[in-house]
């Protein structure tokens, strides 16, 4: 059998970011006579998917660049190499005559250049302390969007940063609000008639879903700060947090503060409960949790301080007499929020019992790489594990559009429950992708599948346009992902 | 936080940058690339070290501080206390083994002329046996030498001073271009006109300085700037401002008025003579930062024709060695590269402090001498800011509309960025005797900067 020809080439020293590279390997295998294309920073992960596509990899080190391609057949190849160069072109910035300024190199140099207020570090998260520092020497806050920080690192930043009263937002936070413009994945704000809420949350989806969720109750979200996932640690001891809720606190325009986080550090709980005390502004604490409040009786607490009454939150299906019915089998979430899955998990393992994850409620409960089981399910592929070298799902659907056609042809799965998170930075239009795969699951055996879409109407993406979309293909859609996941659970038939 | 942000840098995911720019922020793009291979956790580990921010703001300012004055001229065995046999040599210590052609020259001429034996040539087996001879490097002595930078007792060396400290640091005379002893050249003629240096030269210097007084060094290197002079390959205006504040001193000084003229006409006819006031001036500034510990500043660039070696403030006297490269650049007559000794001097003490290849925009003359053009240069200044810790407050560049020049070499940066420092240097031919044989450009071998990271990290407490 004779194999399609195949052209493999490292590019030593060569760099582009993993989403660029994204846009480049979509570029080129789209170019007429390439079989397949995969142009890719040569991380061990990365390696190990281009010896997937049957790639030979020759030996490289992860700083250089492997251009894989293969083609029908040979002569095919001058095009397809004009295309991963016109594409790589077209990915970088600045360029310009040599008599122009070249881009800076460092984040210490872009500030030495700039006067901007805040840095926003999304390089992998073994080298965002050393960019994040250099806006901390410069005297400016700094949002690390990077996960895989190591703890001590976290730690260092986040003392240096308290003792300037600098804020270190992250790291691992994937949104925040600042000035107005949301930075990393962030939903469009528009200004509500109500009262002005300032959130301060750990990280990103659970901080969108209040956003979206205050936002459509006609409040004004006046800025949303996010600390990063161990800053109620006893480790690092609730630095950002206090620096958010100070700078918070400082601001006249801010009426309400919204603090939400996961169960902290005792000790470092009470710390914190002495600073909201001491505050001007008045701080309404969610503990979110197996005891605590979820997401949405969050934003309904905070919107009660704020004395607006919380509206009936939307929801869009195809039409209310197919109403999906109950099923028998397992629940199989498949979330690209870290936040969202965690709270459907606490409220699945309530009625249905132990759920197992990759980002479990206990070890006991993990799942392997397969991340399938023949159990309930939730997978959350936003979780570091899953994107080193890889773009988030929230940019980039394709693993977790390949498990919702897995699930779907499982015949143990009884209800499918997703997320789809808008905004800026997400991808311009998940239910272009999502709606068939939807339709496609429920063609095979009406699978009742229930969606929790958090965005708003000023999204790039649009709420109601991407919610009708969903719904249309047959799902079920909230803005609640409590209402969302609360309807799954409904339609799970337990004990069969 | 609701107040209007005044722009986001970026650094990281294309995307990111993208949204911000969708909502109308202003927003700076970094343009990020891995660092060095295997340095991200030497790199956070200093990053993130409580000393390194003030250790390098100090060593910056030390080195900013100082004033460099000539303030003497005086024989090698007088101011560096070097005894028969003894030599200095460029860059980092090495055995006679491993040395090169032209150092391997230089050390059988200075031989010579020490009168250790009548003919260069076999004083080989004198260094091969190390039987009465020893060699040190310059920097080990708080000097410096061009090229080979070999020293012997006899030989006449500048003496600069900073002003505030009373420290000071030394330099031999310049000989001038081609068949010199610097370049490993060790014929009768080098022989004879360094005995003239020695005999007329030396002493004629030393009377005129010491009655003209300071001969403010470091602002002779300022006022060079704005003349088109980097101060490592074009010196013209340095030379001729030396010229200046000595010449009256010199006529006026009782030595014979033919020694004076030819005194004159030699400086006056060697453009380089002032290189090596610029190099000491340079030495005697980054030494005020050594011993700075937690600072990731590169107090010192050399190179002996076979080791590149960096010293750093905060790493003591350690050397961090690699093999020197073969510059790239254009070639004297019939040489070409298979005639060049990779890179020997320590003359990269000019861009250590910001100038030579660090200020090349300011010395657009000479660009095409080292292979490159004018928006080479243009852009190698600002590139080279991205290594550098601070801009000279005093050394600007009036084509950047009078920026400093980039000072203060980061090894950390460097990591970062894998942008090596830019040294604009002369050739040497690599067979002892031949002298130079071209110039140009080079860099440092990549690899010792990572060793010294790795260094600067085992340090922090």
């Amino acid at each position: 059998m004779a194999a399609d020809p195949v052209h493999v080439e490292v590019r030593r020293g060569a760099y582009a970011d993993s989403v660029a590279l994204l846009q480049v390997s979509r570029d080129v295998a789209a170019v007429d006579g390439v079989l397949a294309a995969q142009v890719a920073m040569a991380t061990p992960l990365n390696v190990e998917v281009l010896a997937g596509m049957g790639f030979p990899v020759p030996d490289c080190s992860p700083n250089d660049m492997v251009v894989a391609i293969r083609l029908a057949d040979d002569s095919r190849l001058p095009d397809a190499l004009a295309a991963v160069d016109a594409a790589l072109r077209g990915g970088s910035r600045g360029g310009g005559s040599a008599a122009e300024e070249e881009a800076p190199r460092t984040t210490r140099s872009a500030l030495s250049r700039s006067d901007a207020s805040i840095a926003l570090v999304s390089v992998p998260g073994a080298s965002a302390a050393v960019e994040a520092m250099d806006a901390l020497d410069a005297g400016r806050d700094v949002m690390v969007f990077s996960d895989n920080v190591p703890l001590a690192q976290e730690v260092a930043l986040k003392q240096t940063a308290s003792s300037h009263g600098l804020l270190v937002m992250g790291p691992d936070c994937g949104t925040a609000m600042v000035g107005g413009v949301g930075l990393g994945f962030a939903n469009s704000m528009a200004a509500g008639s109500g009262p002005t809420v300032g959130i301060v949350a750990a990280s990103g989806t659970g901080c969108q879903q209040l956003m979206c969720l205050l936002s459509y109750a006609g409040v004004t979200v006046g800025a949303a700060l996010g600390v990063g996932g161990r800053d109620l640690s006893a480790a690092v001891g609730g630095l950002s947090t206090r620096e958010a809720l100070r700078r918070l606190d400082a601001d006249p325009t801010i009426d309400q503060i919204l603090l939400v986080s996961k169960p902290p550090d005792p000790g470092v709980g009470a710390a914190i409960d002495q600073l909201t005390a001491a505050l001007a502004t008045p701080v309404t604490a969610a503990l979110l949790g197996s005891r605590g409040p979820d997401l949405t009786t969050a934003a309904e607490l905070v919107l009660d301080a704020c004395r607006v009454e919380a509206p009936s939150w939307p929801t869009w299906s195809r039409d209310t007499s197919t109403r999906q019915s109950r099923r028998s089998g397992y629940l199989r979430g498949l979330f690209v929020g870290g936040t969202l899955c965690d709270e459907a998990m606490l409220l699945a393992t309530k009625r249905l019992g132990p759920v197992r994850s990759n980002i479990p409620l206990s070890p006991d409960l993990a799942l392997d790489a397969s991340l399938t089981a023949d159990t309930h399910l939730m997978v959350d592929f936003g979780d570091d594990g899953l994107t080193q070298g890889r773009a988030h799902p929230m940019i980039d659907p394709t693993l977790r559009l390949e498990h919702v056609a897995r699930m779907a042809a499982d015949a143990a799965t009884g209800v499918l429950l997703m997320d789809v998170v808008l905004g800026h930075g997400a991808e311009p239009d998940p239910a272009a992708l999502l709606a068939p795969a939807i339709e496609a699951a429920r063609r095979q055996r009406d699978l009742p599948v229930v969606v929790a879409c958090v965005g708003t109407e000023g999204d790039p993406q649009g709420l109601s346009r991407q919610a009708e979309a969903l719904a249309a293909a047959g799902a079920q859609v909230f803005l609640s992902n409590f209402e969302a996941t609360m309807t799954a659970l409904d339609l799970v038939e337990t004990g069969t | 936080m609701s107040e209007p942000l005044r722009g986001v840098v970026t650094v990281g995911a294309d995307l990111l940058a993208g949204a911000l720019e969708e909502q109308g922020a202003d927003v700076t793009r970094v343009d990020w690339r891995p660092p060095m291979e295997g340095t991200e956790a030497d790199l956070a580990t200093v990053a993130l070290d409580p000393r390194r921010r003030d250790a390098n703001d100090r060593a910056v300012e030390a080195v900013l501080a100082v004033q460099a004055n000539l303030v003497d001229v005086a024989p090698a065995s007088e101011v560096l206390g070097l005894g028969a046999g003894e030599f200095l040599h460029a860059g980092p210590p090495i055995g006679w083994d491993r040395a090169s052609g032209p150092l391997r020259g230089a050390l059988m001429g200075a031989a010579a002329l020490e009168g250790l034996a009548d003919d260069p040539e076999s004083t080989a087996a004198l260094f091969e046996s190390g039987d009465g001879v020893s060699w040190e490097p310059c920097h080990h002595h708080g000097a410096v030498g061009p090229m080979a930078g070999v020293v012997s007792p006899s030989m006449w060396m500048f003496v600069l001073e900073d002003a505030e400290s009373g420290r000071r640091s030394y330099c031999s005379l310049n000989e001038g271009l081609g068949k010199v002893l610097r370049y490993g050249a060790y014929g009768p003629e080098v022989l004879a006109r360094l005995r003239w240096m020695t005999r007329v030269l030396g002493p004629l210097l030393r009377d005129a300085v010491r009655d003209t007084g300071p001969v403010d060094v470091t602002g002779i290197l300022t006022q060079m700037l704005q003349m088109g002079d980097e101060a490592h390959n074009r010196n013209r205006a340095g030379t001729l401002m030396l010229l200046r504040d000595l010449a009256s001193a010199m006529t006026l000084s009782g030595h014979p008025a033919e020694d004076v003229g030819e005194a004159l006409r030699f400086i006056g006819g060697n453009d380089h003579f002032f290189l090596n006031l610029a190099m000491p001036a340079c030495k005697l500034a980054l030494d005020a930062a050594r011993g700075i510990e937690g600072s990731t500043m590169v107090v010192a660039m050399a190179r002996n024709g076979t080791d590149f070696g960096i010293q750093v403030a905060g790493t003591g006297d350690e050397w961090f060695t690699g093999p020197a490269q073969v510059p790239d650049g254009l070639y004297l007559g019939d040489y070409g590269p298979e005639d060049a000794n990779p890179d020997i001097g320590d003359s990269a003490i000019t861009e250590t402090a910001g100038l030579g290849g660090f200020s090349m925009a300011t010395a657009p003359a000479i660009v095409r001498f080292v292979g490159g053009s004018v928006p080479d240069a243009l852009a190698t200044t600002r590139r080279m800011r991205e290594i550098t810790l601070a801009e000279s407050p005093r050394w600007t560049i009036p084509v950047l509309e009078f920026a400093g020049a980039p000072t203060g070499i980061d090894v950390a940066a460097v990591c970062r960025t894998g942008i090596l420092p830019q040294i604009n240097t002369g050739m040497a031919g690599k067979v002892a005797g031949t002298g130079q044989v071209g110039a140009g450009l080079v860099t440092p071998p990549a690899e010792i900067f990572p060793a010294a990271l790795s260094a600067l990290a085992s340090r922090v407490p």
